[in-house]
């Protein structure tokens, strides 16, 4: 693997300017005669728009402009689409409402965006924005899932009767409830899954230019997939045709998902920048902006039950959900409460008979999408908290019970969609147990219990799907995209090396472990690498990173792009050595032919490529190939978290007293970077387990739309986390790739309230398990 | 943030003169409330009149139990005086959890029980220490100072100069604090300051603001131990509710509070 080649622990080569202070994020951009759009947002959940009186606001110092959604329509940019078809159980496509980037008649969530302002400066665009004066007619708002599906409840959009999106299904429903007839015993749980505020470092940003002599865009944003942002902005919303856009996503500090969407700002700067004739227009959210309009993630309620025969082995799982997708539907909103979600149900067990329903609905909040994990999360929390629940119920060992019903030949076709490829589930168990020293735990509750302290322990046996996504598969699944990805290797004539990628790095460090990949290949140093990335006039057309996707999908990309490279550079050197191709070796920045002392230097045979002196007859000259790859199987990640905790029964804190990750990742090209996902995603999902919630009052208000009230983790509420991997390689994939980006948030948030529900020994607890929450359950007990 | 005039006041008349000349003016130390509020747009007063530059309104002294802070003392100074920390350490303790680094370093005692906010911890300890708040104007006793949640009885043109007290026997805080701002969701100061004389300063907890827990004083009078307020009642109805806590919640955590509090300064 040479010192930075594959598994090699590199320092993080981008981490120099983010530390120093030196990256370049959108809101650092600015160009001559920037101007600043502020927008006018709805105070209200639920309301109709009668009129907007702008005449004041365009009188104030330094505005150029004033425009709302009739304009907006009225230009002909399109209505915000959704990337993903579901079609209901009767085959009837989704109930989708429209969602113009400006409201036109009705306002539906506090946030909405009805009008903006564009200024010279910020302070002007903003003190004009509250001089917009819009008169509303408050209408009924509905904020639960649940309440959304009642007889008389408040209807958002015309096409979607009964805020239904869709009612959609997977699985076998009679043979389900077939097996559930056979059954020795069945457990029952009402599951809620937390909303939650993905609340990146940096808040969304966009820059859009507008150069009228060449009628061109230019636009720098937070994006996490600037070619899917300019086809979005282009082919759908008609802002400018794809040549006439250049989309730039520069530094991006984090994404988590929240980054993927092209939102209703991006859209209004770049068309508002031509029809204000102004060179540019920047708009940069503020920390209240994005807590109410980065889309949220999550929201779930489910009813679920599992069968078990006379040896507790599990013969059917069903269940009915519900998910909140809130006023719009978001770019990937369709996907996450289904495929993202219920073709994980079968966790890491042999389940014959699975069925869920799931109902999407339309709500006065926030829309829903993808935030880390994507419905994984909630699929492994559903299955995990469900098997801790039922080995209380049925009085065996946890693990016992998750041992007996793992899967253990590969390939494994659920009977929800997927086909594991690859796993070894009890040796993940086994190395979480060891390291979590399980088999003392009850010394050390005896322990806790002498001060007064209630001890618990909980696991969860996750499995998530990652790599997405062959193409095929999810176009017949309803995609609107294939989810393939790409990659250019360019070799300098001094033996320097591009990697350009579809793939964008918005904190995974990606400039580090791409170059892995040269490194390991050539032996170059990684100081010889560059990554490009983000910026569609660089690089060649790809669908950017999301889903854990950028090292299963994103490095066989370039592992295929190296491997066209490898081998014209084989035959080239061999032509100049006069050796045959077979015997070229290349290793440590040498190519050499084998066996013997015939070599040059690898910029010998790359400068060879370029002077096209002494090429082999008909080869055209240069070094530089490009790859798609288009996967071929998801990859299947998979673990054991556990997690071990301490209750204050007086006032419901816990303290996490130890933390246990053990993950199947597959190939790890660098274990530090990896270690680095995995503490960032477990803290997430204790984020989720014990803190975060996005909380609405009856009329629609964010109630915790602050840090003073929306609790993050910090560092200080997490232990030293215990982490290590074991490792089947993924067939999949060249490098035999799963993905480590999600896992954390996905395993944690169940082991975690496993551990709590068993310290206080009954299941009567919601999520996040605040202190409040633990000491109400606590008194009220079961 | 709208436009705002910054003023630097040379001193305590200088900065009332100041303030009687302004059309909507604020006196500012650390602005660890005021300005994140006038930044979310929330507040926009004319004039911000700075008075942390005045001559001694940092200081802080202490000659045998006798204590003086000037009303510009940041929570780090107090957190760090080693002085102090000799004749009431509980103090120290208190200011050395307020916030985060950034806000110990710039926000003042003075701001703090000036703003009493109902959940700032500093309210606590001065009813409990028996403080007396100077200002440019009077004296006034902590028991009168705090009126209500985010209410005093300072007036318009009044400036906090210092605040002084003497140091008790014995006193301890202990704070439960929110999950989310960290802020006080029930702090209970416990000072013993000899001669059956406890005070007992509850923040964060009750919808009025600051509080003494006289039933506690009472029961702490003849038994100086965490067991003797069993029986104190803490009246729920008085108490916050919110999404981060009932009032019983509340109402428990006083109590757990308390008991921590005495054990400590036991």
């Amino acid at each position: 693997m040479g010192i930075e080649g594959i598994g090699a622990r590199v320092l993080r080569k981008e981490d120099k300017r983010f530390i120093t202070g030196q990256g370049r994020y959108t809101d650092d951009h600015k160009v001559a005669g920037m101007h600043y759009a502020a927008f006018v947002r709805s105070p209200h959940a639920h309301a109709k728009i009668k009129k907007i009186n702008s005449k004041a606001a365009n009188q104030m110092p330094g505005v150029v402009g004033v425009f709302d959604g009739k304009q907006l329509t009225g230009d002909g940019i399109g209505n915000i689409i959704c990337g993903w078809m579901i079609h209901s159980k009767d085959g009837s496509p989704m109930n989708m409402g429209a969602w113009s980037a400006l409201a036109t008649e009705y306002v539906r969530y506090v946030g909405d965006a009805v009008a903006v302002v564009i200024a010279e400066t910020l302070a002007e665009a903003k003190a004009a924005a509250e001089a917009v004066d819009v008169s509303y007619k408050v209408l009924k708002a509905v904020i639960n899932a649940e309440d959304a599906l009642k007889d008389g409840a408040p209807q958002l959009h015309p096409e979607a009767k009964n805020n239904t999106i869709f009612d959609w299904e997977i699985g076998d429903e009679a043979a389900t409830d077939a097996a559930f007839k056979g059954a020795a015993n069945v457990v029952e749980m009402d599951i809620r899954n937390n909303r939650l505020v993905p609340n990146a470092i940096e808040p969304r940003s966009a820059l859009a230019e507008y150069d009228a002599a060449e009628d061109h865009f230019t636009l720098h944003t937070t994006s996490q997939n600037p070619h899917v942002a300019r086809l979005v902005l282009s082919a759908f919303y008609q802002v400018a045709p794809e040549n006439k856009l250049r989309v730039i996503a520069p530094d991006v500090g984090g994404g988590f998902g929240s980054k993927i969407y092209i939102y209703p700002e991006e859209i209004v700067c770049l068309w508002a920048a031509k029809k204000a004739r102004v060179k540019a227009i920047k708009w940069t959210a503020d920390r209240s902006e994005a807590f109410i309009t980065d889309a949220h993630g999550r929201d779930h309620v489910s009813k679920a039950k599992m069968a078990f025969d006379a040896d507790n082995r599990i013969l059917g799982f069903k269940i009915d959900t519900i998910a909140n997708i809130g006023a719009y539907m978001s770019l990937f909103s369709s996907s996450v409460p289904t495929y993202l979600y219920a073709t994980l149900l079968s966790g890491q067990y042999n389940i014959a008979n699975i069925h869920c329903n799931v109902r999407t609905v339309y709500t006065n909040t926030v829309p829903v999408d993808v935030y880390r994990g994507a419905g994984r999360p909630e699929a492994a929390f559903l299955v995990e908290r469900m098997m801790e629940t039922a080995a209380r119920q049925l009085d065996v060992d946890p693990a016992e019970l998750r041992r007996l019903n793992f899967v253990r030949e590969f390939p494994h076709q659920t009977p929800v969609i997927f086909c594991y490829d690859a796993g070894d589930y009890e040796t993940s168990l086994n190395a979480a147990m060891e390291a979590a020293d399980y088999a003392n735990f009850e010394k050390r509750r005896k322990r806790s219990a002498r001060k007064g302290k209630l001890r618990g322990i909980g696991m969860s046996c996750y499995i998530e799907a990652c790599g997405i996504a062959p193409s095929a598969a999810v176009g017949s699944l309803g995609a609107g995209v294939g989810l393939w990805e790409s990659a250019e290797i360019r070799v300098n004539p001094v033996g320097t090396v591009e990697i350009l990628t579809g793939s964008h790095s918005h904190g995974q460090g990606h400039e580090t472990t791409f170059g892995q990949l040269v490194s390991d290949r050539f032996g170059l140093p990684s100081e010889n690498v560059q990554v490009i990335h983000g910026d569609t006039d660089k690089v060649q057309f790809g669908m950017g990173t999301y889903g854990s996707r950028s090292g299963a999908v994103g490095m066989s990309a370039i592992e295929k792009a190296l491997d066209k490279v490898e081998d014209k550079a084989k035959k080239i050197a061999a032509h100049m050595l006069e050796a045959s191709e077979g015997d070229i070796e290349i290793k440590d920045g040498e190519v050499s032919v084998k066996g013997t002392d015939k070599k040059l230097l690898w910029h010998e045979v790359c400068l060879g490529a370029y002077t096209g002196h002494n090429l082999p007859e008909g080869m055209e000259p240069g070094l530089k190939e490009g790859a798609f790859y288009d996967p071929t199987n998801f990859t299947f990640p998979a673990g054991c978290y556990i997690c071990e905790v301490e209750v204050d029964p007086d006032t419901g804190t816990t303290t996490i007293e130890q933390f246990v990750a053990a993950d199947d990742f597959g190939k790890i090209i660098n274990p530090m970077i990896v270690e680095g996902q995995v503490h960032g995603g477990v803290a997430q999902g204790i984020g989720q387990a014990m803190m975060e919630n996005a909380e609405y009052d009856d009329s629609g208000q964010l109630i915790s739309a602050s840090y003073m009230d929306y609790t993050m983790p910090r560092a200080d509420d997490l232990p030293s986390f215990k982490v290590s991997t074991t490792e089947t390689l993924c067939p999949g994939n060249p490098l035999g790739m799963k993905g480590c980006g999600e896992a954390g948030a996905i395993g944690s948030p169940p082991a975690v309230i496993n551990a709590i529900t068993n310290a206080i020994g009954h299941n009567n607890l919601p999520m996040p398990a605040s202190p409040h929450n633990v000491w109400a359950a606590v008194q009220a007990g079961e | 943030m709208y436009d705002t005039t910054y003023t630097r006041a040379k001193d305590a008349s200088d900065a009332a003169k100041k303030m009687r000349a302004a059309e909507d003016g604020q006196f500012i130390a650390g602005g660890h409330t005021l300005l994140p509020t006038m930044k979310q747009r929330l507040a926009a007063p004319s004039d911000l009149i700075d008075i942390s530059h005045i001559k001694g309104m940092a200081d802080i002294s202490v000659s045998r139990k006798d204590v003086t802070i000037g009303a510009a003392a940041t929570h780090a100074s107090v957190a760090n005086h080693s002085k102090l920390m000799k004749v009431c350490p509980s103090l120290c303790e208190l200011a050395s959890h307020i916030g985060d680094p950034a806000v110990r370093n710039r926000g003042t005692i003075g701001g703090s029980i000036a703003n009493n906010d109902p959940a700032a911890d500093y309210p606590a300890a001065m009813v409990a220490l028996g403080a007396t708040i100077v200002t440019n104007k009077r004296k006034i006793r902590a028991d009168r100072f705090f009126t209500g949640m985010f209410e005093t009885s300072l007036k318009e043109d009044e400036v906090i100069k210092a605040v002084t007290f003497k140091a008790p026997k014995s006193g301890a805080y202990a704070k439960f604090p929110n999950p989310a701002s960290r802020y006080a969701m029930a702090g209970v100061y416990v000072a013993d300051h000899g001669k059956k004389d406890i005070r007992v300063g509850v923040t964060g907890a009750s919808s009025g603001g600051v509080y003494r827990a006289k039933n506690m004083e009472k029961a702490l009078a003849k038994d100086f131990s965490a067991d003797a307020i069993d029986g104190c009642k803490v009246d729920e109805g008085d108490m916050l509710s919110d999404i981060h806590g009932s009032a019983a919640y509340r109402a428990n955590l006083v109590k757990v509070m308390a008991k921590r509090a005495i054990a400590a300064a036991g």
